[in-house]
Formats: C-alpha cells, structure tokens, sequence
C-alpha cells in the first residue's frame, strides 16, 4: 500500500497505515496508555508504531534513526554506572595525569592546574572552553542524573524539578567531551616523548576507565522511560 | 507515490524536541511549552535555515586564520618555532608517528572542512528545492552532528602541553592565534549542526511529491 514497505526493521503488524487508525493512536492523551506507540521521527517527522512488546531496536522505517532500543533494568543500571563515574570523576582531578622529566626538574599537571595555566597566559576563552567541556558540564550531568535516578530507584516520587533537569542533561550532552580530552592526552604524551621522559599519571587511567562508565551510564538511560515517569501530569 | 507519508506534521501534531511527546498543533499555539517536559513546542526548529547559513558563514570566516596562523609556538633554548595545523601534523609524519599524524590530519583539518561542506551542501538542496536521496541526506546530518565534537583533539593537545611545558627560557609552549579561532570554528560548527532542522529536507520532498 505505501512505498515504504521494503524495509526489514519493519514489523508486517505494526504498520497499520491507515489514516484513520493513526490519527485515532495519536491523540496525545491516549497514547500514553495505548498499545501501539505512535513515534515522530526527530530527523524526518514521520510517524513509526512501535509496540510495546517488540523487544529489540527500533529505526526509522523511512530515514533510519535510532528511535527506540530495549534497555533492561535501565534505572539501575544508569544510576549504578553514575555513581562509579562520580568517584572516577573525583579520582581523576585529584591525581596528576601526566609528569614530565626533563634535565632533573618534573613537573606535574592536574587538569585544573592545566586549566589555571591556560587562564594565566592569556587564554581565557580557551581556558573557559575546556573547563566547560570537561570539568562542569560532565559533572552536571553526572549530578543531575545522580538527582533524577536516586529517588526512582527508591520508589519515592521525582524530585522537584527533575523533568527540568533532565532536560538540562540532555540538551547539554553534545558539549562533554571527555573522550576527545583522552585523546587529547595520548597525542600530547606521543609528542613529548620525542624531546623529555613523559610518565603518564593515575589520573590517565582513571579518565580511560571513566569515560566508558560514563558512556555506559548514558547509554543505559531509557528517556521514553523516565519522561513518562517523571511526567508532572501523573 | 500513491499515498502521502504519514508525517506528525501532517495529522496536526507536534513532535516535542525535548521528549518526544506529540500535541495537537492547536493546542500547542496555546500552551507553547510542552506540558510533560516543559520545552518550547515548534513545529520545525526555529528560523533553521538562517540560523544555520549564519553560523555556517561564521565558521567559514573563521576556518581561515585558523589554518594559516600559527597554532602553537615552541620556545626551546631560544629558537622559537611556530606551528599551523598542517605543518603539525607533517612534523609528526617526519618523525614517523604515523598514527597520531592520522588522527590530527582527521580531526583538524578533514572533518571541519567536510562538516561545513556538508551543511552547505544540505543548506542549498533544501533551497533549491532538491528531492534526490532524502534518506542519505538525512544520514548525512546524523553523521555531522556526530562527528564534530572530535575537532576539538587539537585544541586540549595544546592546553595539555602549555600547562605541562613551562620551563622558562629552557623550553616553553604557547598558544598561537590560530587557536582561538580553531575552537571558534569547532564551537560555531557544533552550533550550526543543531540548529538545522533535517525535517526540512523531507518537508520538500513531500510537498514536491
């Protein structure tokens, strides 16, 4: 009926498409408590059923995005993964993550003692730039999924204003970039290795260890799931 | 094409850009706020062809200096030594770490230049109009939103050896000009990705169909 049907994440009894019968699923308050989900792609507006007993990933039959993945014990597992990237986080702006040796003199570098240089010669746009992406916006979202999970997980009602904040974590995601500083580190040690002993610090392994429990914490976010348990409606 | 896709737009909804939660179109001219997450409701993102042609026309400006002014400035026992971008990444192509040489040529120079192409390419076919291949735009988009955050390996590069390399006159490192706009280009980029909206690439599509 519609050309669309040659693709194979397309589940033959989801796709009632039909006017009508997508019209009727779509009235918002409905389709919360329906059966099939009504999805508007964000990349290209079009409207996907998805059913609540598929149990796999769901993509955009017409564009291909991500629009739904199954994720078991989601609460759990983020808040879990949250609480073990809140102690890397502290592990690794605490320790030194890379000393040099050079004619008898070492020097150690903390990252905010990185950043406090870059402040002092000048470069306080730089300097801002990367506090901000990888100092406070990791620790927010750290913290704000720390505020949001803890009381699910209790069984205690949201907090206040964590639909708020949820939105904040999300929309301030693209900004951490805690993997690209690790990159970062490995090239500057490659670099440096030419000219004067580099020894890599606790803080490297730690930060390697942390951005994979903070991937994995993000990752393991269900949002369909918590917006619909953190709706104030409810 | 014999029937019209099924688009939110098209049954009267709005698709929340917060959570995801669809409201009726008349309802969100009167609430402007998405009742469940509290986002502002819009049909499409807001102004996102200008927004986007200005933020894409800045970081061109911008991407200039970048690459010709010196990135980073190495004092060592009083010869001073300044580096682009692309005399970096030959000065670790000569002494051979191929790998690191790979990932700032990538980084730095390929995808900056690849993502504006990319957003000016996406910019002029919803322009004019374009109905070629919607999907492999559209995944096209996916792929510069995803990808610009690695330009930025360069700039901690630098503020990892200027916090690490200060040994007085002995040895130093500073930061060249080229930086701050380098991280103008990576930031303005970034913005330029989300400000455009791939709905209306397909918005076209529709309309033409």
């Amino acid at each position: 009926m519609t050309p669309h049907s040659t693709n194979r994440n397309q589940q033959p009894q989801t796709r009632s498409h039909d006017l009508a019968e997508a019209a009727d699923a779509a009235v918002p308050e409905s389709s919360r408590q329906a059966e099939p989900i009504l999805i508007a792609c964000p990349n290209c507006d079009i409207l996907n059923n998805l059913s609540p007993q598929e149990h796999a990933t769901l993509l955009c039959f017409r564009c291909g995005a991500v629009l739904h993945r199954d994720k078991p014990n989601s609460i759990e597992r983020s808040l879990a993964l949250t609480l073990t990237a809140l102690i890397l986080f502290v592990l690794s702006n605490s320790f030194p993550f890379l000393a040099m040796k050079s004619r008898g003199m070492v020097q150690e570098t903390i990252l905010l003692s990185g950043i406090r240089e870059l402040w002092q010669a000048g470069l306080q746009g730089l300097a801002l730039l990367v506090l901000l992406t990888c100092v406070l916006v990791p620790l927010a979202q750290m913290l704000g999924l720390l505020y949001i999970l803890a009381p699910l997980y209790a069984g205690r009602p949201p907090a206040r204003h964590a639909v708020r904040v949820f939105r904040l974590v999300r929309e301030v995601a693209p900004w951490g970039m805690m993997e690209v500083f690790l990159i970062g580190i490995l090239v500057a040690l490659v670099k440096l290795s030419h000219s004067s002993t580099i020894i890599p610090g606790v803080s490297v392994f730690s930060f390697g260890v942390l951005i994979f429990a903070m991937a994995a914490a993000y990752s393991s976010l269900d949002p369909p799931l918590l917006w619909d348990r953190l709706d104030p409606r409810r | 094409m014999n029937a019209q896709p099924l688009t939110a737009r098209r049954l009267g909804l709005v698709s929340c850009h917060g959570c995801r939660l669809l409201i009726d179109a008349q309802q969100a001219r009167i609430r402007l706020r998405c009742p469940r997450c509290g986002a502002r409701l819009h049909l499409r993102k807001p102004n996102s062809l200008s927004r986007t042609w200005a933020l894409v026309m800045a970081a061109l400006i911008c991407i200039i200096p970048a690459n010709f002014l010196p990135m980073m400035i190495t004092i060592s026992l009083g010869t001073k030594q300044s580096d682009t971008i692309l005399s970096g990444v030959i000065y670790f192509m000569q002494t051979g770490s191929w790998g690191v040489a790979t990932i700032i040529f990538i980084a730095s120079i390929f995808i900056p230049f690849a993502k504006l192409l990319i957003l000016i390419f996406l910019l002029l076919s919803v322009r004019f109009r374009s109905v070629w291949r919607p999907r492999d735009r559209t995944v096209l988009y996916r792929l510069t939103e995803f990808v610009g955050r690695w330009s930025m390996v360069d700039i901690y590069v630098i503020t990892i050896l200027v916090a690490l390399v200060r040994l007085g006159a002995v040895a130093a490192i500073k930061a060249g000009p080229a930086a701050v706009y380098f991280a103008a280009v990576v930031v303005i980029t970034m913005f330029a990705a989300e400000s455009f909206d791939p709905r209306l690439i397909w918005d076209v599509v529709e309309e033409d169909a």
